[in-house]
């Protein structure tokens, strides 16, 4: 079946529209809907196959990155979006999205000390937009499914992934969900043993840092000039597209 | 009860902000002794308990995995402990009453999700600080925790324990008695109010209400000054100018409809059915063709003033202002891409040397940086393309250009607000922020202007504009309203002045919804409070656009109507408070007339600056980086110093520091992004994207400018800004016979006739320029009087400042060309023509010289070139381009070699000098193979430097030939990652290493802030 995707929006969403353009590029219908819309009336998720949380600043990120969207999810949508996961369905959080996943408690569900893990600032204090090589480090993740690199950008102040202690990152690699991490080199932001990327236990809930719809046409790569020349160079795609199709074809 | 919640980095985890702060009072000349501990914190205000906040403190302010808070009621003794440990002096840095704070607005809207409901919220900063007296404290308060523009400040204790902002306000008429003042008094008036309108401009106002037979009140003469000031009608140059240049005695009637609107006539008649553009000087934002669908639009405009007293609030509302301009064109179109240029002093200055009222310039570099930043990320907007420059005289007068291209349909480029339409506003509430904003900017700045405009300076909220443009181009789409404009300068009475200038409006003041209470209507009215546009909408339509509002969360109000008076009238509880004819506020103004003279000064040979005196540009070039080993180091050619000087020169060295803070991706339709090459750190001539993403077509963002040149002669300046602009465009693939282009004049006090002279030449420069390239003119802006005066001293004028943005296109992005080097093996060629044009040159400024001819343009020769290389492009011939500017061929290939990581190969000998003109002189001080020099760091105009294929390089000369370009194969690509240029007479005359010469390049504009793996 070709699956239905629900971008949702917040105010300060703004990856909205090129995230829904990826996912139909796979094969997919999407359609964007305010958060609002949601909280007036949570079974609209219902007809929905994959549910993607896109970038942006949701809420201006007031407060902390992903919080208020969080909160409001944690207080008022839990349910529903639980159900969603339980239904053998996908969820998918890109930067602002992945931070609102995590912050919410639907990525790494709380323990009896409270929030396991999280996205904090970088470890330069600021802001920084640039590309990473990144590595495929457990084969649970259904986004992930064949792709063993990618070569994506990140963009974000506060993306520095964080657990509570080593017993929680332990165990959280044991079970394969830290997925995707920066390549040597290039972690751009302190996170604790590379991660740039984390799913959940069934590996059909995924939240990353990097933008894979940004790297979606061969032009998009910072250094695609170097191979425009090349007797394939027609024909290329970007590294992002492979998440957005893993996820049309789940549903296949 | 005000209850205090403190949040701390967790035990173990680094304390960033503490940290960052000690090493920025290091900058600022603080002692070493200083320790310094970081809170950031929420007062709480309300019926609240101790249960409740902590519910807050722990799930909803602080972040339990890698913070810690500490909670208690304003004044408990818990509060002074700082949980990391730290002691000393508390300091509290918090915003003043009023000022937008949308962290605050933020935690209490989502408390209520918890069910609890704070009356009120306010966020602070608190520090704990040791090792230095009380009065260092203060000191370091003053000039770095806090900005006295916004922010207030308390030490040991809060001292106070309500958050009440605002008292109501009591309705009262006030009228002002023009009619009987003198003079003196008028001008007094003009001054002490704020108005800043000249004496003339007074005594027609007086003369108007003396004819009325009463006298204005407030509020009409406020919306009188906002009207007629520099900022919302350029009268000066607008206005009747006598000049007298070397182009000798001209009138103008009207100065920029003579030059630049006049360039852009031409040009469109010249065009005819090939004419691009579709609105131009006439909206919001000048709007050219972009395919069958879209059309787009561009706009830029300076955010100087406030930026030098709140460097963060002023750049933040400067982009958000310029956003809001394509937002306001047409029926509102799509922002797709920012840029930025800004213009300070150099990061080094001196802070014993600081005057009064003057921020340090890394203190405002860092404000402005952060400023763009926060507000362009959050709207999802990508910032694609700018500059930064340096020069002392910017000081106390810092340039924030700001700028913002938007996409519109065909069928909605066009705006009519109709009889009987409502008046709606749509966005953030009214305060009193930005009181008094379009009259001020059009004042000079002294050390008082802070406590004197401190109202002028605002915070922006980029989300309240994010939700606003959602909001707006649903309703577009649906065809909800007539017509949009933003609220800017003059709020309301702008917005609504302008719209209903040929109809005529009436508003109900006590609609405007307010975010405290106390405004008077006068205050209602000429607030700048951001992120508010207006639209008029029909009233069948309304109710449809209310609620779209309202289910995004998005407030919009009725304020009235467009009645068929052609008055403007204003009501407050039912009393009318304004009742002015749209004639008198749009014609009324008597024309301002103004002398203007230009005196080009002589070319004086080259020489070294007289000891004493101050080369004006001086300090852009950071000495300690500039040349570590005071030219000694053993080995190395003259020539090889002064370019690893110019490299490190902050001009030209990497803005790297400053664009990996901007989100440049984000909508996907990056194609070439600020930084290009192997390891993504080269600097690209112009950005390139891809604005829809279902079609190939590309738009090209680039600029131009120089300011060195202004010293010389304002219209080479001009000139080679906008040949600047236009070079970085074609370089990277735009087609040079559809590039629309807009100008930004920042000059000094244009009531000197030879300041105003020097605009006047570099406006004439601009229309020679614009109709010979056919790049037409179709939006720009002014803003005079950058002057600041330092207590008790002569004012120090910014020099001339012409910014040339760019917008070109191309039919397929995949033929873009960045400036890397490609491949070893390839052939280099230097295109255009080199003459001896070192006036005003990066050598010049790294060696302390003076004199010289500033670089000029011959506009055929230029033309030609730029078609030649743009049908090379076309033809897949080129492989890496690079326009040549600072620093002449050396700077070129040293940047196009670093970024491709690929050594090169060049030898000056089949480059051809021009000929020296009849007795100029060719000498250089100290120079002995001076004909390497000027073929080295020469600046002429219309120059780049290609790679090119062998195979290609026959079809290649060929092209270039045909169009009769000058140029000379001057070298090839080498795999050896080194630079190696021959002089003339085959002897080494350049030589480095890449990874060292991009050292250099890289080092000097790095202001920190960055994690290293």
């Amino acid at each position: 079946m070709k699956p239905n995707v629900l971008i949702l929006r917040a105010p300060g969403t703004n990856c909205d529209y090129e995230t829904a353009y990826a996912f139909e590029l796979a094969g997919a219908t999407t359609e964007r809907i305010h958060v609002n819309r949601l909280l007036e009336d949570p079974s609209i998720i219902d007809r929905f196959q994959i549910m993607c949380f896109p970038g942006g600043f949701s809420y201006g990120d007031d407060v902390a990155a992903g919080r208020v969207l969080a909160s409001k999810i944690r207080l008022r949508l839990f349910d529903a979006v639980s159900r969603f996961k339980d239904a053998d369905k996908l969820v998918l959080g890109i930067c602002n999205g992945f931070q609102i996943l995590i912050k919410s408690g639907i990525l790494v569900a709380d323990d009896e000390i409270g929030a396991p893990a999280t996205l904090t600032w970088n470890a330069g204090g600021v802001y920084v937009d640039r590309w990473a090589h990144l590595e495929v480090k457990s084969d649970k993740c259904v986004f992930l499914r064949g792709v063993e690199k990618m070569y994506l950008p990140i963009a974000h102040a506060e993306g520095k992934f964080m657990g509570r202690d080593a017993a929680v990152l332990d165990a959280l690699e044991a079970q394969g969900r830290l997925a995707l991490r920066y390549a040597p080199g290039n972690n751009p932001n302190g996170a604790v043993r590379d991660v740039a990327g984390v799913c959940d236990e069934t590996g059909r809930v995924f939240g990353l840092m990097p933008h894979p719809e940004r790297h979606l046409d061969k032009t998009q790569r910072p250094d695609w000039t170097r191979w425009q020349n090349e007797p394939d160079f027609a024909t290329k795609v970007g590294d992002g597209f492979a998440i957005f199709k893993n996820a049309v074809e789940y549903f296949a | 009860m005000l209850w205090e919640v403190d949040i701390f980095a967790a035990p173990g985890l680094p304390d960033v902000v503490g940290t960052e702060t000690v090493a920025d009072a290091a900058d600022l000349g603080f002692s070493p002794n200083l320790t310094l501990g970081f809170a950031r914190g929420y007062l709480l205000q309300g019926d609240l308990s101790r249960e409740q906040v902590e519910t807050l403190a722990s799930r909803l302010l602080a972040d339990p995995v890698v913070e810690r808070a500490s909670i208690g009621v304003v004044g408990d003794a818990v509060l002074a402990e700082s949980l990391a440990g730290k002691t000393g002096k508390i300091v509290y840095v918090l915003p003043k009453p009023g000022v937008t704070d949308v962290v605050a607005d933020a935690a209490r809207q989502t408390a209520t999700d918890f069910g609890i409901e704070p009356e009120a919220v306010r966020t602070f900063k608190k520090y704990w600080i040791d090792g230095v007296d009380a009065a260092e404290i203060e000191r370091l308060a003053r000039k770095l925790l806090a900005n006295d523009a916004i922010e207030q400040v308390a030490f040991d204790e809060l001292g106070f324990d309500s958050l009440q902002v605002g008292s109501p306000y009591k309705f009262e008429l006030k009228t002002v008695s023009i009619r009987s003042m003198n003079d003196a008094e008028l001008e007094t008036l003009s001054k002490r109010g704020q108005l800043y309108l000249s004496l003339v401009e007074m005594q027609t106002i007086q003369k108007h209400f003396q004819d009325l037979d009463r006298d204005p009140t407030d509020v009409e003469l406020e919306t009188i000054a906002q009207t007629w000031s520099e900022h919302c009608s350029h009268k000066t140059l607008a206005g009747r100018i006598s000049y007298s240049g070397p182009e000798g005695e001209i009138f103008f009637e009207n100065m920029l409809k003579e030059t630049i609107f006049g360039a852009t006539v031409k040009i469109r008649e010249n065009l005819g059915a090939d004419d691009f553009c579709v609105s131009v000087f006439a909206d919001n934002a000048g709007v050219v063709k972009f395919d069958d669908e879209y059309n787009v639009c561009f706009k830029v405009e300076t955010h100087n003033h406030p930026s030098a007293l709140e460097p963060y609030g002023g750049a933040n509302t400067g982009i958000g202002g310029v956003i809001r301009d394509p937002m306001g064109t047409g029926l509102g179109a799509k922002p797709i891409c920012n840029t930025d240029i800004f213009c300070f002093a150099p990061p080094q200055f001196d802070p014993n040397e600081l005057p009064n009222g003057v921020l340090h310039p890394r203190r405002v570099i860092k404000g402005v940086v952060a400023g763009v930043r926060d507000y362009g990320n959050r709207m999802g907007i990508p910032t694609v393309n700018g500059s930064i420059f340096f020069d002392k005289r910017y000081l106390g007068n810092p340039l924030v250009y700001c700028g913002d291209v938007g996409l519109i349909p065909v069928d909605k480029s066009f705006k009519e607000p109709k009889v009987g339409d409502l008046i709606v506003a749509m966005g953030g509430r009214t305060g009193r922020d930005g009181i008094h904003g379009a009259t001020f900017s059009s004042a000079e700045l002294t050390s008082e202007s802070e406590t004197l405009s401190g109202g002028a300076v605002q915070i922006g909220n980029a989300i309240e504009e994010k939700k606003i443009l959602d909001v707006m181009l649903e309703a577009r789409d649906r065809g909800l309203y007539n017509a949009v404009t933003d609220c800017g300068a003059g709020g309301f009475s702008s917005a609504v002045g302008e719209m209903g200038e040929k109809i005529g409006a009436e508003v109900d003041l006590n609609a405007i919804s307010l975010k405290y209470e106390g405004l008077s209507y006068a205050e209602m009215w000429i607030s700048e409070a951001q992120e508010r546009m207006v639209f008029s909408v029909p009233k069948d339509k309304w109710p449809e656009l209310k609620a779209l509002a309202e289910s995004e969360d998005v407030e919009a109000i009725v304020l009235g109507e467009f009645k068929p008076t052609g008055r403007l009238v204003l009501k407050y509880d039912g009393v009318t408070v304004a009742d002015l004819a749209m004639s008198f506020m749009h014609d009324g103004r008597p024309p301002v007339i103004r002398k203007a003279v230009y005196e080009v000064p002589t070319v004086e040979p080259i020489t070294v600056k007289p000891e004493g005196v101050e080369l004006p540009g001086q300090t852009a070039v950071s000495k300690t980086v500039a040349c570590p080993c005071g030219g000694k180091e053993s080995g190395k050619t003259s020539a090889t110093l002064d370019l690893e000087a110019i490299l490190g020169s902050l001009n030209v060295a990497s803005k790297h520091w400053a664009i990996r803070q901007y989100d440049h991706e984000v909508q996907g339709g990056s194609v070439l992004k600020p930084l290009v090459g192997v390891e993504c750190d080269g600097p690209g001539d112009a950005a390139v994207l891809r604005p829809r993403l279902t079609s190939r077509r590309g738009l090209v963002v680039s600029n131009g400018m120089n300011p060195n040149y202004g010293d010389y002669d304002a219209y080479w300046m001009a000139a080679s800004a906008i040949d600047e602009a236009t070079r970085n465009a074609v370089a990277v693939g735009a087609d040079p016979t559809t590039i629309s282009i807009l100008d930004n004049f920042c000059w000094g006090n244009a009531d000197k006739p030879e300041v105003l002279g020097s605009l006047v030449r570099a406006a004439l420069a601009c229309r020679d320029v614009s109709v010979a390239f056919g790049s037409p003119f179709i939006s720009g802006k002014d803003s005079l009087n950058n002057e600041f005066r330092p207590e008790g001293e002569e004012p120090i004028a910014i020099p001339p400042s012409l910014l040339i943005s760019a917008m070109g296109q191309m039919d397929d992005v995949a033929k873009a060309v960045s400036m890397d080097l490609k491949e070893a093996g390839n052939a280099l060629y230097l295109v255009g023509e080199t003459k001896r044009e070192l006036g005003g040159s990066h050598l010049s400024l790294v060696r302390n010289w003076v004199g010289g001819q500033v670089p000029t343009l011959d506009v055929d020769v230029a033309k030609r070139t730029y078609i030649a290389v743009h049908k090379a492009i076309q033809s897949g011939l080129i492989r890496a381009a690079h326009d040549l500017s600072e620093g002449g061929l050396a700077v070129a290939a040293a940047e196009s070699a670093f970024a491709g990581n690929l050594g090169a190969e060049i030898s000056l000998a089949a480059i051809k000098l021009a000929p020296a003109a009849d007795g100029e002189s060719t000498a250089l001080p100290g120079v002995d193979n001076v004909d390497d020099y000027w073929k080295l760091f020469s600046e002429s105009n219309s120059r780049f430097l290609i790679e090119v294929p062998v195979e290609k390089s026959c079809a290649f000369e060929g092209i270039l030939c045909d169009a009769k370009v000058p140029f000379a194969p001057v070298g090839k690509v080498v795999e050896k990652p080194e630079l190696t240029i021959f002089g003339a007479d085959g002897a080494v005359a350049v030589q480095g290493d890449l990874a060292d010469l991009k050292r250099r390049w890289q080092k000097p504009f790095d202001l920190g802030g960055w994690y290293a793996d």
